[in-house]
């Protein structure tokens, strides 16, 4: 395949993997801190640009790793434990660099970063990577999609949540319950999205 | 370890702190998996094994382990437990296997695995973090369960695969949209909303 069908190819499954195959509303991945953090907009808005970059990044390292060093020794099951490492490494790379040449944006984002090698959205989106036998390209587009779509579910979530922080509900409804009932409502509304993309 | 504390620990797992409707912990890579009966109970069965074993580890290791660098250990013995179960699954039951796809890995990140191991394996004799373990599990299961038989019945008409009289007959309009994602959460939050009334009712009785 030449270089501009692999780019189109991977801007289909990027646009795919945030609308119609968001990794939250059809996969129920990273649904712990969706559920915990999404009651601020900004906080909300802090964890999801983090998630898009760390989530990026690691699908890409994960990608090398499997094809150059796992594949070739025949070592596929040993996956889980090298992906954990690698995130887990990447995030605490990623918060000192941060911390030594941003501390505005350590200080936005720096908290949540610990949080983001326990989400499950993270290592899920390099499972399915292996599993779907991505290209590299299509991995960035893949990676990049996934967090887009994180980042525009956990924000649509929160900026209801404030809206409802007035309301009215029943006891033991408050809090997870309603929260993944509008969670069920957001994931029929983009059902929608279902046929915009033809044969992906 | 006596009668009295067993019970305790099993009250505490089961019911006044289950992992799913009161901690509403590690409930994402499990959901996926409750659209079909037969797919929750060997997920249920894994999660069980993965769980109780990785608590009895991280008890008896809980001497040895510095303390700065305990997540990462034990991140690495639940995955230990989990590439286990990955193996045993792909060698006398591929077919399974496939239809849970990256999910059986995505126990590694379930939150409530490490939750236990931090709650009670860092901190408590083995004995009581196996039990701590397994009866969580137990609690995780059990709401699961619940969760697919209303998807699958709803949804197909079927109770693992077998046909139920009512429901698989042309009275039943099926609800499609419960064995795709939105009929997952709206499950989860309506027995969540259904347990948790009960659950703030018996709290109130045992007072």
């Amino acid at each position: 395949m030449n270089l501009s069908a692999e780019m189109s190819q991977a801007f289909i499954i990027c646009i795919s993997a945030i609308f119609t195959q968001n990794i939250l509303l059809s996969y129920f991945l990273g649904l712990c801190p969706f559920i915990g953090v999404s009651r601020e907009i900004k906080a909300a808005f802090g964890l999801g640009l983090a998630v898009i970059f760390v989530m990026t990044c690691t699908c890409m390292l994960n990608w090398v790793i499997y094809n150059y060093v796992l594949s070739p020794l025949g070592l596929e099951f040993f996956r889980f434990i090298l992906f954990i490492v690698v995130i887990a490494a990447f995030v605490q790379c990623v918060e000192m660099a941060i911390e030594r040449y941003s501390p505005f944006l350590y200080q936005r984002l720096g908290i949540f970063l610990p949080l983001i090698t326990v989400n499950c959205a993270i290592l899920g989106a390099s499972l399915f990577m292996v599993i779907r036998e991505y290209t590299f390209i299509s991995t960035i587009g893949y990676g990049l999609g996934s967090g887009i779509g994180w980042f525009l579910a956990i924000i649509a979530m929160s900026g209801i949540r404030q809206k409802l922080a007035n309301d009215r509900i029943p006891q033991g409804l408050q809090g997870p319950g309603i929260t993944l009932i509008i969670t069920g409502m957001m994931a029929l509304a983009f059902i929608g999205f279902t046929g915009v993309l033809q044969g992906s | 370890m006596n009668r009295q504390q067993i019970k305790q620990i099993a009250r505490e797992g089961l019911w006044f702190n289950n992992p799913i409707f009161k901690q509403v912990l590690g409930i994402c890579s499990t959901l996926a998996v409750t659209n079909l009966v037969l797919n929750t109970v060997v997920m249920c069965v894994a999660l069980v094994f993965t769980m109780s074993f990785s608590s009895l580890t991280v008890s008896l290791l809980r001497k040895f382990t510095p303390r700065n660098i305990r997540m990462m250990v034990e991140t690495l013995i639940i995955a230990f437990y989990v590439i286990i179960v990955d193996v045993i699954l792909k060698a006398y039951w591929p077919q399974m296997s496939e239809n849970l796809g990256p999910y059986v890995g995505l126990i590694i990140t379930n939150c409530i695995v490490m939750g236990r191991c931090e709650a009670c394996g860092n901190s408590n004799p083995p004995a009581t973090a196996l039990f701590d373990g397994m009866f969580n599990a137990f609690g995780y299961s059990f709401v699961l369960l619940i969760i697919a038989t209303f998807r699958e019945a709803m949804g197909m008409g079927t109770f693992l695969g077998l046909p139920l009289p009512y429901f698989s007959s042309p009275y039943w309009d099926k609800w499609i949209i419960m064995v795709m994602p939105p009929g997952a959460f709206f499950m989860l939050g309506i027995v969540t909303w259904v347990l948790r009334s009960f659950e703030i009712k018996t709290e109130e009785k045992t007072k």
